[in-house]
């Protein structure tokens, strides 16, 4: 028997709590994600308001990291922008996955599942979209899993504020941004091109350092992307579920 | 860090109004646009491409010589990280190693 032949009697408010719900194990990674960006970001000067405030009107984990390292080289703000935005191009796949999914909702939904839609909302969202056809009040689902992600992002960024302040400078813990990226770029490491294009980005970063304006971080992810493409021999698909959930925390 | 606060307030303004604007794209368009193949395609590589070009040059310098650092506390620490996140797929396991390695390295090259 399946599930969906069951009544649907579900109301908006346990959607919501099973979209939370469903968020649980994302909440592990995502929990000390916030943690060591609010303590780096305090930890290279930056005023706790201000680290606060980009978790919540940024809100998009490893773009918030660059953004810190970017800033901590005094890199122009114009070519943070430029590099933020080519971070977080890829929730435009998202937002045309899921659109189609939330269409006849108003506007004020929309806008407002347009904010919360990072890769997990995104990942637990549109699984459930393509799981429960039938059922009702699907987007208090994905409401509840993007706040639950969204809460969890401000609370934790606000302890490793704290954090911040108590650890002392000399630890070089600039380098935890590092192993940060490490730790977010080895599981997404999953086939042999992919392997390939994060050496050879990697080993034109080493060789451009010297490019004026910090533009070397730009010019290799290009480079990088120019030579997967080429050897790329995938079809792409229209659902990213298994991207966003590789990806880790938002 | 050179940029005045008020600076600082608007580039975080301004690159979460460029993100909201990204997520909302094809949801605002109801549906009535399909994201070119290309676009689709280029997408696939950017998480690996930009954490590796962040990576790499942090762990390994070109000097004037053209040669490679390749005994830096650094560039092993990283390394270390690197297994420790390809055994494990833990993120906190990942910093705390290789923070540590960092340490006991530097504590051996000085």
């Amino acid at each position: 028997m399946s599930l969906s032949s069951e009544p649907i009697r579900s109301s908006r408010s346990s959607a919501f709590l099973r979209g939370a719900v469903a968020t649980l194990p994302l909440l592990v990674g995502a929990a000390p994600f916030g943690l060591v960006y609010g303590a780096l970001a305090t930890g290279v000067g930056l005023s706790p308001a201000l680290v606060q405030a980009m978790s919540a009107i940024v809100f998009a984990g490893s773009a918030q990291f660059v953004i810190v390292q970017m800033l901590e080289q005094s890199t122009p703000l114009l070519v943070i922008l430029l590099t933020a935005t080519i971070i977080n191009l890829r929730h435009v796949l998202y937002s045309a996955s899921i659109a189609p999914f939330i269409v006849h909702l108003g506007h004020r939904w929309k806008g407002g599942l347009a904010y919360l839609l990072t890769d997990e909302a995104y990942a637990i969202g549109v699984t459930h979209y393509q799981r429960q056809p039938e059922a009702l009040y699907r987007h208090w689902y994905l409401a509840g899993a993007g706040l639950a992600l969204w809460s969890t992002w401000q609370a934790s960024t606000a302890a490793g504020i704290v954090l911040g302040y108590a650890l002392p400078a000399d630890w070089s813990l600039d380098f935890a941004i590092v192993l940060t990226f490490i730790a977010l770029l080895v599981p997404a490491v999953r086939d042999r091109l992919s392997g390939e294009v994060a050496l050879v980005a990697g080993l034109t970063a080493v060789l451009v350092t010297a490019l004026p304006l910090n533009l070397g971080l730009l010019v290799a992810t290009l480079v990088g992307i120019v030579v997967g493409m080429s050897f790329d021999r995938k079809q792409p698909s229209a659902c990213f579920r298994d991207q966003a959930l590789e990806r880790g925390p938002l | 860090m050179s940029a005045s606060p008020e600076m600082l307030w608007l580039l975080v303004v301004i690159i979460g109004l460029v993100t909201y604007a990204l997520r909302l794209s094809f949801i605002a368009a109801a549906g009535s646009v399909e994201l070119p193949l290309v676009v689709r395609r280029a997408l696939r590589f950017v998480p690996v491409a930009v954490l590796s070009a962040m990576i790499a040059p942090a762990l390994v310098h070109l000097e004037a010589s053209m040669q490679l650092n390749w005994d830096s506390p650094r560039l092993l620490a990283g390394l270390v990280a690197i297994v420790i996140a390809w055994r494990t797929g833990s993120m906190l396991a990942t910093i705390a190693g290789g923070m540590v390695a960092l340490w006991v390295l530097q504590a051996l090259f000085a």
